[in-house]
């Protein structure tokens, strides 16, 4: 319990950063709406809905890079993940607070983005919807472990995407896949597996990329 | 209690510290003295756990809740207040009464009437002493402080003095600063890195 209690600190803490900085999710929420509309003058005339699709998972990956790359600039500034790690709560409730918290960004971003998907290309099921959350919380667990790699580098801007694109490239396939496949339920199946074996990666090497 | 013996801490090929031996006693008084690069502030990440030493035998007598560390940077939001920061510091570290301990040192480090701005309104020294009141928050029993008095005016400076004379002999010290005739009367151990 106490463990849970550290994470929903964490959480909370990062949601009232990001309510005052604003650094974060309006940028994503730009990036995805302006993505989307290049998109739709982009496409020709009489494409298939299953590019639209396609097109979808480029945006909402992203995205979500988008929103990784600021995941730990407040902690950058005046060295306060130092001050984290040093606490005596378990280093994993640190890297889960901010997969939650870069979680409830991106599906922020998508609340607005998912329906304009709708307006301009076509139309999303539940299977569909079902994909994109399971491909968010994959997306945010992985990348939430990476952006805390790349953080520590000087070159973190170009090291991210290609740490998080390659892992990504699963979870595109089952986002897809989920949107256009008859049988997308094989494919929620393959993004839950995906999500729950890098989640427990994640929470288990957490500890070793924060500490020298 | 603190004791090394041929503490080496390299990044790649560069060695920032080489065979240094530190013995320091429960509740005793360290301050580490050294020309700037000299590694005083490596040496004190190193015993706060927050880099490991590349060679040599540490033994830390603390385990992390019992760590209070001030480094060069104040390990505090920005976009966060005060309160909000020992708040959060308060919950990680499990302070019982937090809210009267938070308050007590804000009183005592004269930020009680700066308590709700934000941390990035603040001034270097208004942060300095948040950050001291972030590192003895749950009354830590060792107290690591790199340059604890930079930033600080005469009133923070005299503030810090006070606070050291109570510290010191109730709990474990290890300070690096370049004005070590400050800090002379309380000092049982010196560590001197060339």
């Amino acid at each position: 319990m106490i463990y849970f209690a550290d994470v929903a600190a964490l959480t909370r803490k990062d949601l009232r950063v990001e309510l005052r900085a604003r650094d974060t999710l309006p940028a994503m929420l730009l990036f995805v709406l302006s993505t989307l509309v290049v998109f739709h003058f982009a496409l020709p005339e009489g494409t298939g809905d299953d590019a639209a699709y396609g097109l979808l998972w480029v945006a909402i990956v992203f995205t979500a890079l988008l929103g990784l790359a600021r995941a730990w600039v407040p902690e950058q500034e005046h060295g306060v993940l130092d001050g984290l790690v040093l606490a005596p709560s378990d280093r994993s409730a640190i890297w889960l607070g901010k997969t939650l918290a870069t979680l409830a960004f991106l599906v922020a971003a998508q609340v607005v983005a998912l329906p304009a998907f709708v307006l301009f290309f076509a139309p999303l099921d539940a299977t569909a919807l079902a994909g994109v959350l399971l491909a968010d919380i994959g997306i945010c667990a992985v990348g939430s472990l990476m952006a805390a790699m790349a953080a520590a580098s000087r070159s973190r801007e170009v090291l991210l995407p290609l740490l998080v694109l390659p892992l990504a490239i699963p979870l595109i396939v089952g986002g897809v896949g989920a949107a256009i496949s008859p049988e997308g339920g094989r494919y929620l199946l393959l993004l839950a597996l995906y999500d729950g074996a890098f989640a427990v990666l994640s929470w288990a090497s957490f500890e070793y990329v924060v500490t020298e | 209690m603190i004791r090394a013996r041929d503490l080496e801490k390299r990044y790649g090929r560069r060695r920032v510290l080489a065979g240094v031996d530190i013995a320091v006693p429960a509740r005793g008084f360290a301050v580490v003295t050294g020309p700037n690069g000299s590694g005083k502030t490596t040496l004190l990440r190193v015993l706060a756990g927050l880099a490991a030493p590349t060679r040599g035998i540490l033994e830390v007598d603390a385990d992390r809740a019992q760590l209070g560390y001030v480094g060069h940077e104040p390990l505090v939001y920005r976009e966060l207040t005060a309160l909000e920061n020992l708040d959060l510091y308060g919950r990680l570290y499990r302070v019982p009464e937090r809210r009267e301990r938070i308050g007590m040192l804000l009183e005592r480090f004269g930020l009680w009437e700066a308590r709700n701005g934000r941390v990035s309104t603040y001034s270097r020294g208004m942060t300095q002493r948040l950050a001291l009141c972030r590192a003895l928050l749950h009354e830590p029993e060792l107290i690591l402080l790199d340059e604890p008095y930079s930033a600080l005016d005469e009133e923070g400076t005299d503030l810090l003095d006070r606070e050291l004379e109570i510290l010191a002999g109730a709990r474990t010290l290890v300070v690096a600063t370049h004005d070590p005739q400050r800090l002379a009367r309380l000092t049982t151990a010196r560590i001197a890195l060339a």
